[in-house]
């Protein structure tokens, strides 16, 4: 498992550029450019079950979702910030992608840290230490369960 | 109990008598936007829409502003897959190419009233509380959602109170009033949350507000507002909407907020936010003589024809400088429109200007007018992320309509005041 680290203010534009955002919609067009132009490495290397370590304000900017839907569908496990923008908040629970805003994790971490994350408890183990996250409302893990948002708005509409 | 704007609208929109900061509230919003990205949300629910339809004909604004005229086959075909899209559903505010951009849209065709509440898949979409509407953005996948339910979950953010005092000097506008903010406040100084302004705003007009509700996002806000006062019903009533078709909603008196900030508008001077983030903001004496090869004048932010006759007062009889390229991106037809009968275009024109069809051009770097690397742009858009304009090894500073007039006659930047005084 890998951990990526980055820094404050991870921007739409540096997960997914604007050049990009009416030319690839789904996942297989997303992947190559995921991160382009803030470390070309991630996405050669990034694997099933990594985990990305950010400052505060991950995914500013625009509202376009192929960042969150590059991320899930890479098998990224979560990502952990000191703190998130709104719309990639929303855009994350809507695909089904992990966010964890635990600042104090964030700042214990340092590199080469093992880190492992315990949903059903809201707990983040960073080397040697424990910390805990506040369980999202139910209406919001009722999203999650569902496999993300259009799985959720299926089923409603099958039950009207 | 007392409550704030965003607390009463959800409130209003959720049927409940009142509502706190942190519960989660189903809504039925007025209005959904969407724009070129209609295309890839109707792609991710066919089955459903073959099945159940649309969930109403007046839900959707749709509008295709942002890669206009299609700049290649694929953007074409998604164009033609929007307009039968539009057709078959008979969707009743559909703008095609060249109608302008979608926020400006919205509030031109008295689409957000005050008192209502719209969501967009567009992060701009905050630029509502102009009017007095509650905004906010969304993503393709609950644009999707929405199209098919009508209603979506929305958590009622705690609120900040704005408090704007004195009145701004010559030479320094709005964008340098929001710019500020957002330096001071940092990119993220306002997230998750509902951002009010109060105080001496009744010099703003409309555009004045339209731009400073536009960067909400850029401080991390779930909408931004300010209230309906006299100015507003000025505006809607020349835009044919009378005071009786809306019913505006204020905040309370005793209304909690999570922070207030106070800012003396006598003290702002002409700044520019530099790159790679929005909230690097520097006054303008600390990057005057830098040196740039673009300038923009437009977007959603600065396209109004407030924005382009600055530009023209400043640019009247002159030339820019040899060594700038400077692109005018009227925010819409009717703005164009106006522009052009009240000979503002032909004094941008006269000057160098390249004018460019009422869309957005090239403030996402998806086509026309990228940058090329070491190259700077000086523009009056929103955002000058890392690649915005389409290269990441180029450099975007925003700053006002006049900042960026100012400057393209000199080739650097130029503080507007050294040129209005001429
Ligand atoms: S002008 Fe720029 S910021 Fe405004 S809607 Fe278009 S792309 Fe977005």
């Amino acid at each position: 498992m890998n951990i990526w680290r980055y820094g404050d203010n991870i921007d739409t534009d540096m997960l997914f550029p604007g050049k990009y955002v009416y030319i690839c919609s789904i996942p297989e067009e997303i992947k190559p450019h995921l991160l382009e132009d803030l470390d070309p490495s991630f996405s050669k290397n990034v694997k099933k079950g990594d985990i990305i370590i950010a400052g505060i304000n991950f995914g500013c900017g625009s509202s376009r979702e192929q960042p969150a839907i590059g991320l899930k569908s890479v098998g990224i496990k979560a990502v952990v910030a000191l703190s998130f923008a709104r719309i990639f908040y929303r855009a994350a629970i809507n695909q089904g992608l992990v966010l964890i805003e635990c600042p104090e994790a964030v700042k214990f971490y340092s590199d080469g840290d093992n880190v492992e994350i315990d949903m059903d408890n809201g707990k983040i183990i960073v080397g040697a230490k424990t910390f805990s996250f506040p369980k999202l409302p139910e209406q919001i893990i009722a999203i999650r369960d569902a496999g993300g948002l259009l799985e959720y708005t299926r089923k409603k509409l099958k039950k009207k | 109990m007392d409550m704030t704007f965003a607390e009463k609208i959800l409130a209003k929109y959720s049927d409940l008598k009142e509502v706190a900061p942190g519960q989660i509230v189903t809504v039925h919003p007025d209005h959904l936007l969407t724009h070129d990205n209609t295309a890839a949300i109707i792609q991710k629910i066919k089955p459903e829409l073959n099945k159940y339809g649309i969930y109403s004909k007046t839900l959707p604004i749709i509008v295709l502003d942002h890669v206009i005229p299609a700049s290649s086959e694929k953007t074409a075909n998604n164009h033609k897959i929007i307009r039968e899209f539009v057709k078959n559903n008979e969707i009743k505010n559909f703008f095609d190419i060249g109608f302008g951009i979608c926020h400006q849209l919205v509030i031109e065709k008295g689409l957000a009233l005050p008192g209502k509440l719209l969501l967009g898949s567009d992060s701009h979409t905050c630029s509502y509380g102009a009017i007095g509407a509650f905004s906010s953005g969304i993503d393709r996948t609950e644009a999707a959602s929405l199209l098919l339910t009508g209603e979506t979950w929305l958590k009622v953010p705690n609120s900040i109170k704005m408090v704007l005092t004195g009145k701004l000097n010559p030479g320094v506008y709005s964008k340098d009033v929001i710019l500020h903010i957002i330096g001071d406040i940092s990119a993220s100084g306002a997230n998750y949350c509902s951002v009010e302004f109060h105080g001496d705003v009744r010099n703003f007009s409309i555009d004045d507000r339209f731009t400073i509700a536009n960067m909400g996002i850029e401080m991390g806000a779930k909408n931004t507002l300010f209230f309906c006062d006299n100015v507003t019903k000025e505006y809607l009533n020349l835009i044919g909407i009378p005071d009786s078709s809306y019913s505006p909603i204020d905040a309370d008196k005793d209304a909690k907020y999570y922070k207030e900030f106070k800012y003396n508008l006598t003290e702002i001077s002409p700044v520019v936010a530099c790159p790679h983030t929005v909230d690097n903001v520097k006054p303008i004496a600390e990057v005057s003589d830098i040196e740039i090869q673009q300038c923009l004048i437009g977007t959603c932010t600065n396209g109004r024809l407030s924005d382009l006759k600055v530009a023209a007062d400043i640019l009247k009889g002159k030339t820019i400088n040899s060594g700038v390229r400077l692109l005018i991106l009227p925010a819409s037809k009717d703005i164009f429109e106006k522009a052009l009968n009240s000979g503002i275009i032909e004094i941008l024109v006269k000057a160098g200007g390249v004018l460019l069809p009422p869309g957005c051009g090239p403030c996402l770097g998806a086509h026309q007018g990228a940058l090329a690397p070491a190259e700077r742009c000086l523009s009056t858009a929103n955002r000058n992320f890392k690649g915005r304009m389409g290269c990441k090894e180029a450099e975007i500073y925003l700053a006002s309509p006049a900042t960026v007039a100012a400057s393209a006659l000199y080739g650097k930047i130029t503080d507007p005041r050294a040129v209005i005084n001429k």
